[in-house]
Order: structure tokens, then sequence, then C-alpha cells
């Protein structure tokens, strides 16, 4: 395989675009992308396109429609929540191959005001929501937190904690949708959603876009002095657990994909600066602490209790406010948050800059489910 | 609207596919899944193949107990509308080795806690709604058992 820069870099500010479709808002990204890059949208070989509730309407031909439509091959990917990192890893795998030097990784929705989001659908007249459990995510993601209640008497305060970092963070980041600070007493007294997550415990839906440009190394010395590396790439799907489906299980996705990167960067997570992870909800945060190996197992309470994940701390996590304050817009999420890893990797992360940061890993998991996490160097 | 036609051809439909209704009304409902003889795994309803070790040879009925335990649950207050909230949304063991998500009944929402882990549970069948054809829709709860 070959190397695999980051040479462009570009997201939105997450929010509601009422009056923008998203090709419009996919748009704007990659303009902005491409102008980081220093190329047209000539140069670009190959473009993976991800978007989740539009898939079905050929999202990249139409984004190409509108920048630029070079007739260079499209693919548009969906993968749940890891819809644009997966978008990213086709564009990277297309350069590690060999067979291009430039590929553009699009992420984009466009969700507005959509509230709760759940696996299935179907027959409403056979639904089982509310009668025989939940599918729904804030349910889900609230028994995954109380699994770690359950082996750990892990408290509801932890989980209300990582609420709080997350929003102070996002006080510094214009591109979140909200930049509110909620005190650990607003987290823990605001209208319950699904015990033990409360509303700023959830991320909210909207709109969103990112792009990002890679290249092979010898194309990105012609465009910069300075990139970024992919120095990891992986992908997992949920092997057969014993209680899964039932009771999807977020967990193995997770650490079998952070062993298969770990081992591909050569690195451990001692050597990580910084961590963007999944926080579909505070629950959710507090168990990849321990699944990416920031912390062992069952300390994933005390990691929090010390400070360790906040910015100034032992492994800054989401220093970008996290998806509880940036949003949540499925495709561009996973997109986003290497975007995010990129601008602090090159020092331009403004007010919630990780000082010095040199390794980035970003973690994205769609349930049902499919892990995704990037390792991006200096 | 047709109801007195509906009313005659009326049936009692299961919610899921893995909970059976038996037309002697003598007989209880009961949960129904799927062994791998293979491997030994468990699966709530019909399988084409084992999803652990991907046997298609070997896989046979098997009766589920209607008892078992709370592995864990949330407690879901936001909901679909229409749906009444809060209620107590389990994953429940069941000792055949096999999990099923299920509304626990006999807890107080507001009161959620550590203590209800791996609590005995029973299961009861209730119609929760009727459908367009006017049938009605059979669903799986469960019970605190004391």
């Amino acid at each position: 395989m070959k190397d695999v820069a980051m040479v462009g870099a570009n997201m939105i500010k997450f929010g509601r675009y009422p009056d923008k479709d998203v090709v419009q808002l996919a748009a704007d990204a990659t303009i902005g992308a491409l102008k980081d890059a220093g190329i047209s949208i000539n140069e670009v070989e190959m473009v993976a396109s991800g978007n989740l509730y539009q898939s079905n309407a050929m999202i990249g031909q139409r984004i190409m429609k509108e920048i630029g439509a070079t007739g260079v091959p499209v693919v548009n990917v969906t993968n749940a929540c890891a819809t644009g990192s997966t978008a990213f890893r086709e564009a990277y795998l297309a350069i590690a191959s060999g067979m291009y030097d430039v590929a553009l990784a699009i992420g984009s929705e466009q969700m507005g005001k959509m509230g709760l989001l759940g696996a299935g659908g179907g027959n409403r007249d056979y639904s089982t929501e509310g009668v025989m459990g939940t599918g729904l995510m804030p349910g889900v993601f609230g028994q995954a937190g109380v699994e770690h209640m359950r082996k750990y008497g892990t408290k509801m305060e932890h989980f209300a904690k990582i609420a709080v970092k997350n929003h102070k963070h996002s006080i510094h980041n214009p591109y979140a949708q909200y930049n509110v600070e909620t005190p650990l007493e607003d987290v823990m007294n605001a209208r319950m959603i699904a015990w033990p997550n409360t509303l700023y415990m959830c991320c909210p839906t909207g709109d969103g876009a990112a792009a990002a440009v890679l290249m092979s190394a010898e194309k990105a010395r012609q465009h910069t002095t300075n990139p970024v590396w992919v120095a990891a790439s992986a992908l997992t799907s949920d092997p057969w657990q014993e209680r899964n489906p039932t009771m999807f299980d977020v967990n193995t996705v997770t650490r079998n994909a952070a062993k298969q990167a770990y081992d591909q960067a050569g690195i451990g997570p001692e050597d990580l600066t910084q961590v963007e992870l999944h926080d579909c909800f505070a629950t959710a945060e507090l168990i990849h602490y321990e699944n990416l190996g920031l912390c062992g197992d069952g300390e994933a309470g005390e990691f929090i209790d010390r400070g360790d994940p906040w910015v100034g701390g032992r492994i800054p996590v989401n220093a970008s406010g996290g998806l509880l304050s940036k949003g949540h817009p499925l495709g561009a999420t996973g997109v986003a948050n290497i975007v995010e890893i990129v601008w602090h990797l090159r020092g331009q992360a403004g007010g919630r800059q990780v000082e010095n940061s040199k390794v980035g890993l970003a973690h994205v998991i769609g349930l049902g489910s499919a892990c995704t996490i990037h390792i991006i160097k200096k | 609207m047709t109801q007195e036609t509906a009313s005659e051809e009326k049936k009692r439909n299961p919610i899921v596919p893995f909970l059976r209704i038996p037309e002697d009304p003598k007989q209880e409902p009961y949960l129904w899944g799927s062994k791998c003889k293979a491997c030994g795994s468990v699966f709530l309803g019909e399988r084409i193949a084992c999803g652990k070790c991907g046997d298609t040879d070997s896989l046979e009925e098997v009766h589920l107990s209607g008892e078992g335990e709370i592995y864990v649950f949330s407690v879901v207050h936001q909901s679909v509308p229409g749906l009444e909230a809060p209620y107590v949304a389990a994953i429940i063991d069941l000792p055949e080795g096999v999990s099923i998500r299920g509304n626990v009944y006999g807890l107080d929402p507001e009161k959620p806690t550590p203590e209800w882990f791996g609590k005995k549970v029973k299961m009861y069948t209730e119609k929760v709604r009727t459908d367009r054809e006017g049938n009605d829709v059979i669903a799986a709860k469960f019970r605190v058992l004391n």
C-alpha cells in the first residue's frame, strides 16, 4: 500500500439550513477543501460521496454537476453513522492502491429537525417500539451505558461530566451547531430522554457537510511542503455476539477496529495526542474510552473524574465539542471529525487548539454495525 | 367502516414472528427460536443459517422459556408520538442462551436503580393495537416476579 497524504480539509458550520439543499451544502464544503489543497476540481481523479438519507439519489454526481462534472468515477457510500468515514476510506483506498493520485471524499447530510432515530421502520401496525423494548438510539445507547454501570458501578454523574466537558469545549468551535456551556447541575436536571441520558447528553440532528482531498506522496509534494498523513484506516463490522442483534454491541466493533488501526500505524493509544470519538450520546463516549484503550477496562469513570479527556488533560477527547455540541448530520460526521484532527495537527484550531498535537485518532460507529478508525499524523 | 365484517374475520396476530399464538385458545402463546446443533447458538425465530458458525443444515426449532432475567435496561422518556412513556426498556436474557428486548412492568420508571440487574421477569401477552385489517396485534411483555 502506498502512503496517503491529506492536503485539503474543510467543513461548513453544522446547523439547520432550511433554505439550502444538501448538494449546495456539500458543494460549499468541497470547494473549500479544494481551495485548501490548492487545486481545482479538474485535478480530482475519483470521488467518494457519503450520504445516508438521500443515498438513493446520486448525491455524489449531483455535487459534481454543481462544482464541475469532469466525468471521473464517483461512488456513493452509505454505512449508517459511519457513512462519511467509510467514504473517506474509499478515497484513501483509491490512493493507497496506487490506482489514483488525487481523490476527494465528501460527507453530507440534511436532516433538519428529524428527531429520534432508530433502526427498523417498516409496517407501523407491527412496530415493536415501546411495546417490546426499544430500538431508538437514545434507549439503545442508554442500555450500552447501563451495561457499564452493571459491570463497574459507574454512576450517571460520570456520563453527565462528559456532556459538561464537550459542551465546554464547544464554546471555542465556530463550526459547532451549539456553543452553550452546560454545568453539571444543568446536565443532571435537564429533561430525561432515555435514562441515564438527559437532553444535553444526546447529540442534536441537523445539516452539515465536510470534504477532504487526499493525494499520493508524490502528488502531495507538488502542492504542499507540510502534508498530514493517513497512518491508519480501519473498518470493521460486528462479529457474532451472544446478545447481538437483540442488543447492539458497540464495543466489540470498536475494539477490533482500534486494534487494526494501532497495528497499521505501528503505535499504541499512549502515542496519541488527541481523539475525536463518536459521542452520539454521553454514555457512548465513556465506554469508548476503554474500547479505544485510552484507559483500562473499568477505569473510564476515574478517567473522566480526573479530567484526563479535557483539552489540557492527559489525552484530549472531542476538543471540537463532539457530536453532542457539533451536531450529527450522519453522512457528514465521519469526514468532519477527520477535518477537525487535521486542523489541530496544522495548528489551525483556534481557541480549542490542542497544543503541539502530532497524532490524532478519529472514530465513528454506525449502528448495525460499522466502525471506522482513522489515525492521522504529522 | 366495515367493522362487523372485520370482527368476523378478526385474528390475533403476533407482533413479531418469534411469538407464536396457538389457534387453540386454551394453549398459551409462547416465544420460539432456532438452535444450531453444530455450535449450540440460539436465535429468535426462524433462521436460514447460523449467524455464528454459518452452518445451514442443523438448525432446529426450540421452544423458549417465558421466564428470564433483566440484563440491562434504559427508561425511555421520549418516544414516538402515541406511545405511553416513560417505560422500562430492557434486554432480557432467557435461560436458553438468547436475549430478547422487552418492556418490563412492576418497576417504578421514575426510580431506575442497579437493583434491577438480574431481576427475574415473566412473559405475558397483551393486545397493543388493531392493525389496518382489524386484527388484534399481540405483543409479548414482561412482569417482574417477586
